[in-house]
């Protein structure tokens, strides 16, 4: 039934054996050891703290969405940082090995990478940042935010939400493990057919690829079912539509999003798999398969994947610019459309991604129009910020900084845009640099208004404002890097650079990559003020400690509850008389958070078997790609053993009693009125 | 819209907080409503392959059609389809039963359903069986790639329903008619309507189109 393979297999292992570990790559094998001591640190502090009851009990099994949120955002800052290392080797390597005459070292003709290697480090890197950093931290943050925007006490299904967090983590492990055991793909990270089937690409790396971005798209699929059916059916009474905060709409759009086009990623994913496993001819050269099915399948994903992406950005930015302009945001209604117009119309431009594929003209006008439609509803956004600052009192603090800087990355991004967007120019420079350096304005802009939404949302998550010298410092590092980085690479890709080189023919180009590095050099440096700014806050939590409203001219209802946000999120459920809730009751005077009288209440109880699924589809994905049939077939067996079981439990929610409530609540009134005690 | 900001209402006299279990959320409904919002995730899914099979037909050009007149056969086809809709009304009438809370009512028409679903199960499979046994296997072409993927993808929901059918059974034998069991059952209705509207698309396309033109 299985497809014939090339090489070895047994039974028991099926292709693993000692030679999938590259002990002789000196890179890889230093990564291991940082890797090791990391770990070995970690779980060496774990025990010497005796913390591991207490992370099993609070963490790994727990359903509370803001917990599980804050997993989201270290995952995808463990992964940014894998990331960035992915990064800093591409642009060493590519200043470098420019011109014949560059020498090379560790076994490459020139620079320090082969083209095996770095072409698996660009899959990495594009497919970590997106997946596994990029979406993570914005599905971490809508998590942390929403709920409490519409005054829920927790996410529409909360088992649910711990399980579609440990199966991105699941996937997220499996890519990090490519690099000890195996490899990756080494095509770019949205594949490359027929070049990605089983003759071209015999060995694991494809399939570590396809299992890993199959499980991720498969928990942010149950994600984004969560998010809008909370948005749908548990607002607090009183929110009607046309009341809920602006980011609350940015993720009820972007889900819709990520509900409707996750499900083709998948299939465009398992085709290729039953090419791989099975020996199927959907994409193959010959047999009646067709390599442009896949690149449709797959755009019709990728391009509203990166809506899907930036529409939370834009909701953060439409939280961040009224607090520090201090005023109500301008337009809620067109941001509202504005945002539906970018999610409908992302459905209806992926051919843009392949304008060179010989489609006739009409077909590419058509897409190239589309495609331009997308700046009018972009551009209502910008002018609506723009207007909400005017004529405000714009306060220059950090997330504040965060948001122009996504505001100004947004507008370069955008403009490039359009300027791929026309079919004619994209032919010049299509698989080149231009492409890459427009796509990196509009990531950076997403990491920008990540950064300042964490800024802005960290006082409300921990109970503590982070300190803003180290991180002033940061963030002009950043600006920095990102300047010297970027501007070079356009300049190169009119120059006619193509993308994913791993040796640069031109010497000319010579100064301009090492402008780049020198990029890279500040963005290092970025990320050591990064861990400075991460430090000084945590040392001086206790003088940073603050209340509901730490920036003080804040708008909606997470501002109305305590900082930290006890587990029950509100003690009483708000309800809700205008847009921007907060605000209307600060204006009338009614902006009293004390409460007597308290009542029970549910909550949904902790589990170990989101974690345990987690574990299992891992074990389960590392035997596919292994082809150890056994051991797929057991986790696999297992998997819908435990949801079965599952399914049998009774005592899935549990009390917090009035008096634990109440004690809660006291404490919180009480920390607030000794502020200071270090 | 606008009117909402400006509300001027007394201090005194504004319900500020919910007492009272406010979170009571109509629990039913947005179980229901998530799994709606599941079905529309496969209806993606059935989507996409559906178009896989437009563009492989369409490689494959004429050949197709009359390979699907010649390899699958719609009489067959047709029992199977009476079949599985049989299942649905059995199902239907387990949904009749419940709202009016009869317990062996509700277990009679899943166990007719899932009988009847072993039935098609078997059926297809055997149809399946026969087409490999004469050596038209997915591994021949693209075309015939989509077509059994179809057919497969679709018999293996139906695998699922079976099995979600038996805990069903048990879990209503075991609790009754707790929130828990009804939404449950109420989800599994959907599930199972969709997977014959489904079939529906599949004999049209797969079984039917080649006897037609
Ligand atoms: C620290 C800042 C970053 C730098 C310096 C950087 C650098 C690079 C470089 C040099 C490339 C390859 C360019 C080429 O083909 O010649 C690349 C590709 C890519 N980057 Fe980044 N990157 C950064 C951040 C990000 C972020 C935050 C994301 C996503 C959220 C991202 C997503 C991508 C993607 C999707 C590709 C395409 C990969 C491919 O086609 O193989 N990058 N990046
Ligand atoms: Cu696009």
């Amino acid at each position: 039934m299985f497809v014939h393979l090339q090489g070895p297999w047994n039974p028991v292992w099926g292709r693993l054996s000692l030679q999938a570990i590259p002990y002789q790559n000196p890179i890889l094998v230093g990564t291991f050891l940082f890797a090791m001591i990391a770990a070995l640190a970690i779980v060496g502090a774990v025990f010497y703290f005796r913390a591991g009851p207490y992370l099993w009990r609070e963490w790994f099994t727990t359903v509370d969405h803001k917990k599980i949120g804050v997993m989201y955002c270290l995952l995808g800052l463990v992964m940014l940082f894998r990331g960035f290392i992915d990064a800093l080797m591409i642009r060493s390597q590519q200043a470098m090995a420019v011109g014949p005459h560059s020498p090379g070292y560790l076994g490459a003709l020139h620079g320090y990478l082969t083209p095996f290697h770095i072409g698996q480090v660009y899959t990495a890197h594009g497919l970590i940042m997106v997946v596994f950093a990029a979406t993570p931290l914005l599905v971490g943050i809508m998590n942390i935010v929403v709920p409490l925007q519409i005054g829920a006490r927790d996410m529409a299904y909360p088992y649910l939400n711990a399980l579609g967090f440990w199966l991105t983590a699941a996937a997220a492990a499996l890519v990090m493990l490519s690099l000890f055991v195996g490899n990756f793909a080494h095509g770019g990270w949205y594949g490359f057919l027929p070049y990605f089937e089983l003759p071209y690409s015999p060995g694991v790396g494809v399939d570590y690829w396809m299992w890993a971005f199959q499980l991720s798209a498969i928990g942010t699929t149950m994600g984004s079912i969560n998010l809008i059916a909370t948005i749908v059916k548990m607002r607090a009474p009183g929110m009607t539509w046309m009341r809920m905060p602006i980011f609350t709409w940015a993720s009820l759009s972007t889900n819709l999003i990520a509900l409707t086009s996750f499900p083709v990623l998948m299939v465009s994913l398992a085709l290729l798999g039953l090419d791989r496993y099975f020996g199927t001819h959907f994409y193959t050269a010959g047999q009646g398969g067709n390599l442009m099915l896949y690149n449709d399948l797959f755009w019709v994903w990728g391009h509203p994947e990166v809506y899907f992406l930036i529409l939370p950005a834009f909701g953060m930015m439409s939280e961040i610019i009224p607090t520090f302009s201090e005023k109500t945001l301008f337009g809620y209604a067109t941001m509202v459309v504005a945002s539906f117009a970018i999610g409908g119309v992302s459905w209806g431009v992926w051919l843009h991604h392949f304008f060179t594929m010989a489609a006739e003209p009409s077909v590419n006008s058509f897409y190239s129009v589309t495609t331009m439609l997308v700046g009018i509803p972009t551009g209502v956004k910008v002018f609506n910020w723009i207007f909400t600052m005017y004529r405000g009192r714009v306060r220059f603090e950090l997330p504040m900084l965060w948001a122009l800087l996504a505001l100004f990355l947004l507008l370069v991004g955008g403009m490039t845009g359009m300027m791929n967007a026309f079919a004619a120019s994209d032919y010049m420079w299509h698989n080149g640099v231009f492409v890459v350096a427009h796509f990196h304005m509009m990531v950076l802009l997403i990491a920008s208004s990540i950064f300042g939404a964490v800024e802005y949302w960290f006082p409300k998550v921990f109970g503590f404002k982070l300190e803003q010298r180290w991180g002033k410092w940061f963030f002009w590092f950043m600006v920095l890097g990102t300047a010297w980085v970027f501007v070079p690479m356009f300049i190169l890709g009119f120059a006619g650079m193509t993308r994913r080189l791993d040796y640069v023919p031109v010497t000319q180009w010579a100064p301009y990559l090492r402008v780049m590095l020198v990029g890279m050099a500040f963005y290092v440096v970025a990320l050591g003020f990064f861990v400075a700014h991460l430090y000084v806050s945590l040392r001086d939590r206790m003088k940073n400690r603050v209340g509901a409203d730490p920036w003080g001219t804040t708008r909606n209802l997470e501002w109305m509850t305590h900082s930290p946000v006890p587990a029950y999120n509100f003690a009483f459920i708000p309800r809700v008389h205008a847009r921007d809730e907060w605000a209307w009751r600060k204006e009338h005077g009614m902006a009293n958070l004390g409460n007597e009288s308290f009542e029970d209440i549910h909550m949904p109880r902790n589990t170990g078997v989101p974690v345990l699924l987690g574990a299992l589809s891992f074990a389960l994905c590392f035997a596919l790609v292994w082809r150890i049939w056994w051991l797929a077939a057991a986790c696999l067996g297992l998997v819908v053993l435990v949801i079965i079981l599952r399914s049998f439990a009774r005592k899935t929610d549990e009390v917090i009693p009035a008096t634990t409530v109440a004690g809660v609540e006291r404490a919180a009134q009480d920390a607030l009125a000794s502020p200071a005690r270090g | 819209m606008s009117a909402s900001t400006n509300t001027r209402m007394q201090p005194g006299s504004t319900v500020l907080w919910e007492k009272g279990d406010a979170a009571g959320h109509d629990a039913l409904g947005t179980r229901t409503f998530g799994f709606w919002l599941y079905m529309l995730t496969d209806a993606m899914v059935y989507a996409a392959l559906f178009a896989a099979f437009g563009v492989l037909a369409h490689n494959a050009g004429l050949t197709s059609k009359s390979m699907l007149a010649s390899v699958f056969d719609a009489q067959a086809a047709y029992r199977d389809t009476i079949v599985l809709f049989a299942s649905v009304l059995a199902y239907g009438y387990a949904m009749v039963a419940l709202k009016k809370g009869s317990r062996t009512g509700v277990a009679i028409g899943i166990i007719v359903a899932t009988i009847l679903g072993v039935i098609f199960l078997n059926m297809v499979t055997g149809d399946l069986e026969h087409l490999f046994s004469q050596g038209v296997v997915p591994q021949l072409n693209g075309f015939l790639s989509i077509v059994f993927t179809l057919v497969i993808y679709h018999a293996l929901h139906i695998v699922v329903g079976v099995l979600w059918m038996l805990v069903m059974l048990m879990q209503m034998g075991r609790d009754g008619f707790t929130s828990n069991v009804v939404y449950r059952l109420i989800n599994l209705r959907i599930f199972w309507h969709f997977q014959a509207v489904i079939w529906v698309f599949l004999f049209v396309f797969v079984y039917l189109q080649g006897k037609v033109i």
